[in-house]
């Protein structure tokens, strides 16, 4: 009933926004225009240019030797040695920072000239959800590369195939400290404690909890704190090569250290796992992954991103049974998702993220992704500065978060400096139509019409109502 | 100037882009009729009370703290005492001088309601004021500004003004509160600016936005021009160096957002309400002790505090800072000199209205056998009960406001009496 709108909610709130002339590719078939995009490989980023979390973190081990070094030598030495190995300690953002803004505008790029910009969303859906955040310098330099390594590969696959890859992606275990986690019975505890008896050892339990409460159970999803502590011991071991005393493993990739696994037989959530190596992880994340609570958890999720802030249950619960059925086959979740007549029911029922506003001006108005600033400071300016959620539950995901007075202010002076930059070869008067579909207003319309200059047009389109939502 | 004026005022200044640089959320909104000035510092992360308030005089703390563990009062590095049980850490100079002011209230085994341990569920308690998380999408704190009673006849409607880009959950609800934080874009120009008011008429949500966001940027110029003219030189050379220097640890971040506030809360028809978070508390790793990642973060806020009470000047006497974090750390250390989330926190009370001095707590103390679920410092202390005396006594709302639309189910934390002089 309310089709007319079909193009526009397919490429506005399932799409990254439209480009020019999309609305009418689109054409008649929205649904369609979606379901194909699940088709084929899940297009990967244009990587020239970007480095794997491997060689960086190798890099980083390195600095970190010499670091040790320094500060050894400098035991009892001069100040200006001291004062050498404090600066050493100052690389390391040095060295991200570059690397972090080639991954932004290699992502923005991307982003802004994708033909499958449904797919796009849900890398970005999933990156958000496997969220790291930058404000930790250690995941700086890598966080661009968890989603290229772990979550790209994966989003037109299966859950538990894109769960295993991320908690073993050295920026997860970087993030929530696994890669120090200790088993107390270890083999490497018992040595430790023999050598030196002023130092525990033992369990960080911060990635067992948070994969249990935001990465698949969700935070009622039924699991208790001696799930949590026990999940932990099971992850004891899962770690990053070339770190530490052992230095085993290839540098920078994921490793299994038998010797800080806490051995044994282990139960999570009434279920034994008699495993001791690490399968005994791998097995847990595959039954959590397949328990009805994670189904439902990431259909709330996806439901929320996609259709409203408070998700109709109905469409939550055919999300979830294809998650259920398919067990955790993405592209068949994606599609009932499509299927779900609420999708289509309300237009611009989600206000944009300052992400969303941003790729969607880029690609409406066709702007290039020049200077390695320009899109960084968009982001950080517009308060979503890219890759720092600040907490590993990622960006919140409801209006309320993002519609702050003070938020809309920012926008509209953005907007309006987009304006005054390429208002006077922009036409938004026969743009507005072409980026908004049926959803145009006639009073936005008619504001675009009557604007003084070419500047404050594209300035009133992109201050629209309905251009600042989905 | 009366209510009336702060109308007039708001609606005639003119538009400006303040000129500060703001990474944190601020809000700020208008309160009773009063001079009481509020600032509710949101800690996001978990602060590990038993660092930030270690109780070196308690026979497990050394213990169970083991290399986390600070020394007693008088040793290297040393605790600043408080009391024979409790000291502050180190880097809270501020703050140690404060108690000593009796300008500082510190709680301790202090807890909301919450008793599970996600970080994202804790906070969502701490800021609706309900015993469960997600019960509804408004915050104690906008309930009670719609419970304060409002002389004359200008509603405050015409009054919220808020700062930082969105407006935190505590803040959010049916009063008017809105956001303000400062740009580094130009201004726009007027007609463009009427255009899209025109443009959002039939908007209820972005007209509103749009409105509130004026508002606050008219005031925010106002503030920032009188702070320019009044911008004393009390501070000889040595200090401001000083000054600088603790700035330079970090504190950088929390300063500016501070400098904000004040310049706010000191008009006299500014909002007397001012909230912020600051984060990075959640330890788990190679937390540090006297010096460290926690030092240093510790170091900021008190020199962000500090900040805040030069700069509210005169209207200091008339202020309560509250800071408190969704919950505490585990007693015990773990495997990677850090702590994992736990249930009993540290809160302080501060400002020149406090009644202060005190160390507030009912330990349980820290044996295997006081230890909530075996792992955690006890709580003894609603943190209700704080917030509900806070309200009742120095932004005089209602109690049975506090008790209903405010803090629903709250009867077991009965408002603490006292706290202020």
């Amino acid at each position: 009933m309310q089709d007319r709108f079909g193009p526009a909610i397919a490429a506005n709130r399932f799409g990254l926004g439209a480009r020019p002339g999309e609305l009418t590719s689109i054409g008649a078939d929205p649904r369609g225009w979606l379901a194909a995009q699940l088709k084929g490989g899940a297009p990967q980023i244009d990587a020239a240019g970007l480095r794997s979390s491997s060689d960086i973190i190798s890099e980083t081990l390195e600095l970190r030797r010499e670091q040790r070094e320094m500060r050894r030598d400098a035991k009892g030495a001069n100040d200006a040695d001291k004062d050498a190995a404090a600066k050493a300690l100052l690389k390391l953002p040095k060295i991200y920072r570059p690397i972090y803004i080639s991954e932004v505008n290699a992502r923005l790029s991307h982003a802004v000239a994708s033909d499958r910009p449904f797919v796009e969303r849900l890398t970005q859906f999933w990156t958000n959800h496997f969220a790291v955040s930058i404000d930790k310098v250690a995941v700086l330099g890598v966080a661009g590369a968890l989603e290229r390594e772990a979550i790209r590969p994966h989003v037109l696959g299966n859950f538990t195939d894109l769960l295993l890859a991320v908690e073993q992606h050295p920026a997860m275990l970087l993030y929530l400290d696994n890669h120090l986690s200790v088993g107390p019975s270890s083999r490497a505890a018992k040595i430790l404690s023999r050598r030196r008896t002023d130092r525990q050892v033992g369990i960080n339990e911060n990635l067992a909890r948070e994969i249990l409460e935001l990465h698949t159970l969700g935070v009622n999803g039924g699991y208790t704190q001696k799930d949590v502590t026990t999940f932990a011991e099971v992850i004891t071991g899962w770690s990053i090569g070339g770190e530490g005393r052992m230095k085993k493993g290839e540098p920078g990739k994921f490793v299994f250290r038998p010797e800080v696994h806490e051995p044994g037989a282990k139960t999570v959530l009434g279920r034994t796992y008699r495993q001791d190596d690490v399968s005994q992880g791998e097995a847990v994340l595959r039954d959590v992954a397949a328990k009805p609570a994670t189904a439902k958890f990431i259909a709330t999720k996806l439901a929320r991103h996609f259709i409203a802030d408070d998700p109709p249950p109905e469409a939550v619960a055919r999300i979830e049974k294809a998650f259920v059925k398919s067990r955790g086959d993405l592209p068949t979740v994606y599609r009932a998702l499509i299927d779900a007549p609420e999708s289509w029911q309300e237009p611009l029922a989600k206000y944009k993220t300052p992400s969303d506003y941003i790729v969607s001006t880029f690609r409406g108005l066709s702007l290039p992704v020049q200077g390695r600033q320009s899109g960084i400071n968009a982001f950080e300016l517009l308060g979503q500065r890219t890759y720092s959620p600040g907490s590993p539950a990622g960006w919140p995901d409801r209006s309320a978060d993002w519609d702050g007075a003070s938020a809309l202010m920012k926008r509209i002076e953005w907007a309006d400096a987009v304006g005054q930059r390429v208002g006077a070869k922009s036409n938004a008067g026969a743009l507005a139509p072409n980026l908004l579909g049926e959803t145009l207003s006639a009073d936005t319309r008619t504001a675009i019409a009557r604007a003084a200059s070419g500047a404050q047009a594209v300035t009133l389109l992109l201050t629209a109502p309905e251009f600042l939502r989905r | 100037m009366s209510n009336i004026d702060r109308r007039k005022f708001l609606t005639t200044s003119a538009l400006a882009a303040g000129g500060l640089l703001m990474s944190s959320r601020l809000t700020f909104a208008a309160a009773a009729n009063t001079s009481s000035r509020f600032v509710f510092i949101i800690l996001r992360g978990a602060l590990d009370g038993l660092t930030a308030v270690p109780p070196y005089g308690d026979p497990d703390y050394a213990r169970l703290r083991d290399e986390l563990a600070l020394g007693v009062p008088g040793s290297a590095n040393g605790v600043l005492k408080l009391d024979n049980t409790f000291g502050l850490h180190p880097s809270l100079a501020f703050l140690g001088d404060s108690y000593k002011a009796g300008e500082l209230t510190v709680f301790h085994a202090v807890a909301s309601p919450y008793r599970e341990r996600s970080h994202f569920d804790g906070q969502d308690v701490l800021e609706n004021g309900y015993a469960r998380a997600h019960a509804v999408q408004t915050g104690w704190l906008n309930r009670a500004l719609a419970a304060v009673p409002v002389e004359g006849a200008v509603s405050r409607k015409e009054l919220g003004v808020a700062l930082g880009q969105n407006v935190p959950l505590v803040m959010r609800g049916a009063a008017p509160v809105a956001s303000w934080s400062p740009s580094k874009l130009a201004a726009l120009d007027d007609d463009t600016l009427a255009r899209i008011t025109d443009l959002y008429a039939k908007d209820p949500l972005l007209s509103k936005r749009l409105a509130d966001a004026l508002a606050a940027d008219a005031i925010a110029s106002e503030s920032q021009k009188s702070a320019m003219d009044e911008s004393s030189d009390t501070e000889s050379p040595d200090m401001l160096a000083k000054r600088d220097k603790a700035t330079q640890r970090g504190g950088a971040r929390y300063v500016e957002v501070i400098r904000a506030a004040a310049g706010f809360l000191r008009r006299d028809d500014g909002p007397q309400i001012a909230v912020f978070d600051a984060t990075g508390w959640d330890t788990h790793a190679n937390e540090g002790a006297a010096q460290g990642q926690l030092s240093y973060r510790l170091g900021a806020l008190d020199s962000g505090l500090r900040t805040l009470k030069d700069q509210l000047g005169p209207v200091w006497k008339d202020t309560a800072v509250l800071i408190a974090t969704e919950f505490g750390r585990t007693a015990a250390t773990n495997g990677t000199r850090g702590t994992d989330h736990g249930t009993g926190a540290a809160a302080f009370l501060l400002g020149g209205a406090v009644h202060g001095g005190r160390v507030i707590a009912d330990w349980p103390g820290l044996s295997a056998r006081a230890l909530y679920q075996g792992r955690d410092l006890n709580p003894t202390l609603d943190l209700r009960s704080v917030i509900k005396g806070l309200l009742a006594d120095h932004l005089q709302v209602p109690t049975a406001a506090l008790e209903s639309s405010v803090f629903p189910d709250s009867a077991s934390a009965r408002p603490l009496p006292g706290l202020f002089s």
